[in-house]
Order: structure tokens, then sequence, then C-alpha cells
């Protein structure tokens, strides 16, 4: 099975700061990983693979540096890497990294299934795997939880629901998200490393994808949204669990608190 | 490495041993010290990651790392744990060192092989009751009889050998020679007459397995003999000369690790009204330590890197560790003061830090020991 990973390079966001004049991400100093769920992503795509053979090939867009996101998937076993980079790509959102990302993946050619993370620390859209799979005109299930069955035409798979699951049963090539309960990603090895420079990370600038993209479609030009404002999330106070009263207690004391606060 | 800096393959192995150790050896790290066992999940999770192999060779299922990269997997690891650097470090610099220095191409296949694929440990037996830096008072014998070994006598101290399959074994086979009549032998635990005893109670590094081991009447077939007939002497000293570059990594990473945690107590501790980072004592204290933690950690690297070019690192290695193991007493020790009371509490780790520093002037040649190979290498 060809087997194709999305991941993104993402700034360690536990101890994020936010320029309070500027509103961006302060980005100097913070240590710089793959996105967690493009890392399980990687691992699922590995298990796959131990399972019925195949290759898995991650691609990432993103400036130079992100090459070391790349370097590590390849030190975790993936068998080949794409870095998609240029100036033009800079300032996109989501819609317009999603179209580079399917120009990147037609250039890439055949394969069977894609993997993306279901959504990055840094932005919290979830909104680049779902788009990828309407532009590249494939099935696709998002919060996959769960692999069940696989096989080269087909997955099953458990769809993690807000009040359940779904089982889905798709047909490749095909499209999944993955969150943090479809799996654990394994470590590097030593060896992997020793190999992952070894290994050539191919770059597709531009010029490489332009015959489905033009410029008016990428970067700022090509977005539709912009950032109007970041924010780091304030921490609120806990709040207080209402127990063992009856209906009509439990609307009193509702009503009450809501009046001390003078919401009403 | 590139000028002082590491390569970018070094820096990536680096994060991988630096997650590791915060993942998977953080948590465990005071129990494993409490209960004085090292955790055989964690060796299979480091062997799969080919921890157990990394500066040999691919063609003998090594990971092809260089030995400044092994440096990297000693010192981040033993930031958290210093138990599970030096089990990484016998089995790496002294067992597996021997076999792939001394061994011929069969014994490589044979022996070294299932050690850096990570399927077994080693260990190394040449310290005894009475030989320790005088390694001259080993009394262990193989006697030749046919084309067959038989050895009998006691080895102490012998780190791993709770769990080790492998023991290079070093044992008189001319005892009118002394050390010149000195042989090492590849033994597997599973011999007949080979019997483990319990874990020697220590200080520090409590984790770590460290028994006595009898060998009665282990019959050794021909094979098992590493390099000539009593050339064992020059095998042992040549594997301790290498190993206490790892012994200095180890050191590092003791009082890194120690001082990253001071540096995260003194920014929450508050007393006279502010935090104590802010008062010029601590800040000067401080600085000091990291100084002197950079200074071994480049002497480190400096003989690794001495040993990756094959250049001459025996007394580069014993002034690193002579140093770096200084450092880590001496930093340790400071760090525990920064922490006041709380530091002797075993609530926090730096008290088991200060324990297992002191270990690092002693294991794998004395500080004295050092002295002694760096002045008989001046010419004086």
């Amino acid at each position: 099975m060809k087997i194709v990973v999305c991941i993104k390079q993402v700034p360690d966001t536990v101890d994020v700061k936010i320029d309070p004049k500027t509103g961006n991400l302060i980005r100097e100093g913070l240590p710089v990983i793959i996105n967690p769920d493009d890392k399980v992503g990687i691992e699922a795509a590995l298990s796959i693979k131990e399972q019925i053979g195949g290759t898995v090939t991650v691609i990432s867009m993103g400036p130079p540096q992100a090459d070391v996101a790349l370097r590590e998937a390849l030190a975790m076993g993936c068998d080949e890497a794409i870095l998609v980079s240029g100036r033009e790509f800079g300032g996109s959102d989501t819609y317009a990294t999603s179209g580079i990302l399917a120009a990147a993946i037609k250039k890439f050619g055949h394969f069977d299934l894609l993997i993306t993370g279901r959504q990055a620390i840094d932005g919290d859209t979830a909104q680049v795997g779902p788009q990828l799979g309407e532009k590249l005109h494939i099935p696709q299930v998002s919060y996959v939880e769960e692999i069940k069955e696989v096989a080269e035409d087909h997955l099953i798979v458990k769809r993690q629901f807000e009040d359940g699951y779904h089982i889905i049963k798709i047909k490749t090539p095909c499209l999944l998200t993955a969150i943090g309960e479809l799996a654990k990603p394994r470590y590097m090895t030593v060896d992997g490393v020793m190999d992952a420079y070894d290994k050539e990370v191919k770059i597709y600038g531009f010029d490489d994808l332009k015959d489905d993209l033009e410029l008016d479609m990428i970067g700022t030009k090509g977005s539709p949204t912009n950032v109007y404002q970041s924010f780091p999330k304030q921490l609120k106070a806990p709040g207080t669990v209402l127990k063992d009263m009856t209906d009509d207690e439990y609307v009193n004391a509702i009503m009450t608190k809501l009046e001390e606060k003078h919401v009403i | 490495m590139e000028g002082f800096k590491l390569s970018k393959r070094q820096e990536l192995a680096k994060e991988l041993f630096h997650s590791f150790a915060e993942n998977e050896i953080r948590d465990i790290a005071r129990d494993m010290d409490e209960t004085e066992e090292y955790s055989m999940e964690l060796v299979k999770k480091m062997q799969k990651c080919h921890f157990f192999g990394i500066p040999y060779a691919k063609e003998y299922g090594g990971a092809g790392a260089d030995v400044l990269t092994y440096t990297l997997a000693m010192e981040e690891l033993s930031k958290v744990d210093a138990s599970t650097g030096i089990t990484l470090s016998v089995h790496t610099s002294l067992c597996c060192s021997c076999i792939n220095e001394y061994g011929t191409e069969e014994q490589k296949q044979k022996y070294l092989r299932p050690l850096v694929d990570g399927s077994k440990i080693g260990c190394f037996a040449l310290t005894e009751p009475n030989a320790g830096t005088d390694a001259s008072g080993v009394q262990k014998q193989a006697v030749k009889e046919g084309d067959h070994y038989i050895l009998n006598g006691t080895s102490i101290f012998t780190t791993n050998s709770g769990f080790a399959d492998t023991f290079i074994v070093f044992a008189l086979t001319d005892k009118s020679k002394g050390p010149k009549g000195m042989s090492a032998f590849i033994v597997d635990r599973t011999m007949p007459g080979v019997s483990v005893g319990s874990n020697i109670p220590r200080m520090g590094i409590r984790a770590a397995s460290n028994c006595e081991v009898a060998y009665e009447d282990v019959i050794l077939p021909a094979d098992r003999l590493l390099g000539q007939e009593n050339k064992g002497y020059k095998i042992a000293m040549g594997a301790l000369a290498g190993g206490r570059i790892g012994i200095g990594a180890q050191s590092v990473g003791i009082a890194q690790g120690a001082l990253n945690e001071a540096i995260k107590y003194v920014k929450e501790r508050k007393q006279f009204g502010k935090a104590i980072s802010k008062f010029q004592n601590t800040q000067f204290k401080i600085a000091e330590m990291q100084t002197k933690i950079d200074a071994a950690r480049l002497m480190v690297w400096r003989a690794a890197d001495a040993k990756d070019n094959h250049e001459k690192y025996a007394p580069l290695a014993a002034m690193c560790k002579l140093f770096a193991s200084d450092v880590a007493c001496d930093v340790t020790r400071t760090c525990v003061q920064l922490f006041g009371g709380y530091g002797y509490s075993r609530e926090y780790p730096v008290e088991r830090m200060m324990r297992d520093a002191k270990i690092t002037e002693i294991y794998e040649g004395t500080s004295e020991a050092m002295k002694m190979v760096i002045g008989g290498s001046m010419r004086l």
C-alpha cells in the first residue's frame, strides 16, 4: 500500500507567548516539533506498512527549517520525504495551503491512503485535512480513532463522534485525519537517525507545481481568511458542580448565581 | 562535530535521547532508586530504539553512529538517571568494545551482533575483592586443558551482572606472569558453573545491577578466548580508556541534570519576599556551575572526537573523566545546598544525583588513577 502522510512543523506550544503589541506568536527560542496529531498519522502509516507492506512518504509544507521534521519522520521509519517550500507559499491560509498540498500530492503521483493529523496545535483549525480530501476528489473520514481493517482496496475505520462513534468502510484511495487515540507514536531509532541524513529530501517549489497552481491561488493573495487577533487562553476559575437537588432547586440555584453576577 | 557545534545528525540523535529520557525514564527514576531494581521493560524499550549499539558498525548490527553521538546518549540519559547511564556504558564501552576491537570476524558475528542489535546485554568482569586499581591482584584463573579452558574465581562490582547475558571475564592463563599472564574470555551467563550473587547495597546508582559473580569450573571452548592468550591486560586497559569518555559524559549529564532542577527550583522558591533566583549569591553559583559543566562537556567532546578520528585519546579521556567527575560531585553538592532542606529530602531528585555523582570519581579508574594516566603521558 502506498501511503502519504502530511505533517506540519509547529512551535511546541506548551509554554506559548504572544507579543502583546502585534498579537503574533513569539517564535524565537521556541522549540519546534512535529505536530502531535500528525505524528500519530506517521505511526498509523508505519504500522499499516508493517502489517501489509508498502511505502510511507511524508510531505510537509513549510520553510527550509522544516527539513528537520521530515528527517525525524525518516528516522522513525518513513521511506521518503518531500518538502514543499517556496517564498510564493508564504502567508497561505488553510484554503491556499490545501490547494498547494493537493498540487504536491498530484505531482507525487499514485497513492492508496493519505493521512493527515486532525489539526495542528498552532492554528487549531482542523481544516487542511478535509479540504485536501475535497480538492483531490477522494472520500475521507476525519477524527479516526482506530483502524479496524486494512486491505489494498478498502479500510474499515472507527470515527470518533460527539455522542458515540461510527464504523465506516471506505474505498481507497482515501483520506483519513488522525486523532491522538489512534496510535502512540514510536521513537526514532539511532540507526534511523543515521540513515535519515543519508536520504534525500525532495523539494517541490512553485515552479514544480505550477501546472496545478496560479500565483493568485496561493500565499496571502490566495487566502480568503486573515488572522485578526491571537491571544493566549486565559485560565478561568473552576466551575461549581450542583448536586443532589430537585429540578426546581437547580433552577433556583442557577438563577441566583446569574443574578449575583449581574448577568440577568 | 563542526567546530564546537554538533552536526545536524548529532542534534537529531540528541533530541531522541532527550525525549526518551524525559518520557520513559523521568517518572520511574526515583522508584528504581528506592527499590534498587532496574526496569527490564526500560531495557527492552532502549534496545528497540537501538541504544545498545550506538557506536558500532551496521555490518555487525550496530547503529553506525560515532563515539560523540554515544556521549550525547550518556549525557541525556544521565541527566535524568545516572543508573541508566552506567547500564548503557558498561554494555557499550566495556563489553562490546572488547569484542569489537579484539574479536575475530567469527566472534564478532556470533557474540557482538546480538549485543549491539538489541537482543542481549553485556558486562565486564575484571575487578575482584583484592584487585581494584591494582589489576595485578587478579586471581581468577583459566587453565588450559586440551581444546578448552577451565575458569575459576570471583569478580565483584560487576555492573549489569544481575541480568547480563554475556560477560567479558579476565583471568590468568599464566599465573607466574601476573598481569602479563592475563587473558580475556567471552562467557555466557547460562554456562554451567557461572553463578551471580545478589545485588551489592550501594550509596548511589542504586538502580543499576551490581553483583558478585562466581565462576566454578566453567568450561570455556577455545573460541571463547578473546585476542591472544596472555594479552588480556592490554584489552582491559584499552576498554577502560575508552569507557572513561562515557563516564565523563555521564558526569556531565548528572551535573547538568541537577543544575536544571536547581534552576527550576530557585525561580519558584520565595524567601525574604522574592524568588531566590533574584539573589546575587544564587546567580553567581549558577553561573559558576554552568561554566564548569560547559568546560567538562567540551573536554568530553574533545576526547570523543579524538577517538572518532583514530587519534591518541587515552590521556584526553582520562582528563575529561577526572575533570567532569569532580564537576559532577561539586555541582550536585551545591545544587542540594540551593534547595536547602528540600534538597536533602527524597522528594526532590537532587539528593539522588549527589549520591550518584560520587561513583564517577571511583569507577573505571579512580581520579588518582586518572592522574597516573595523564602524568604518565607527559614524559615527566
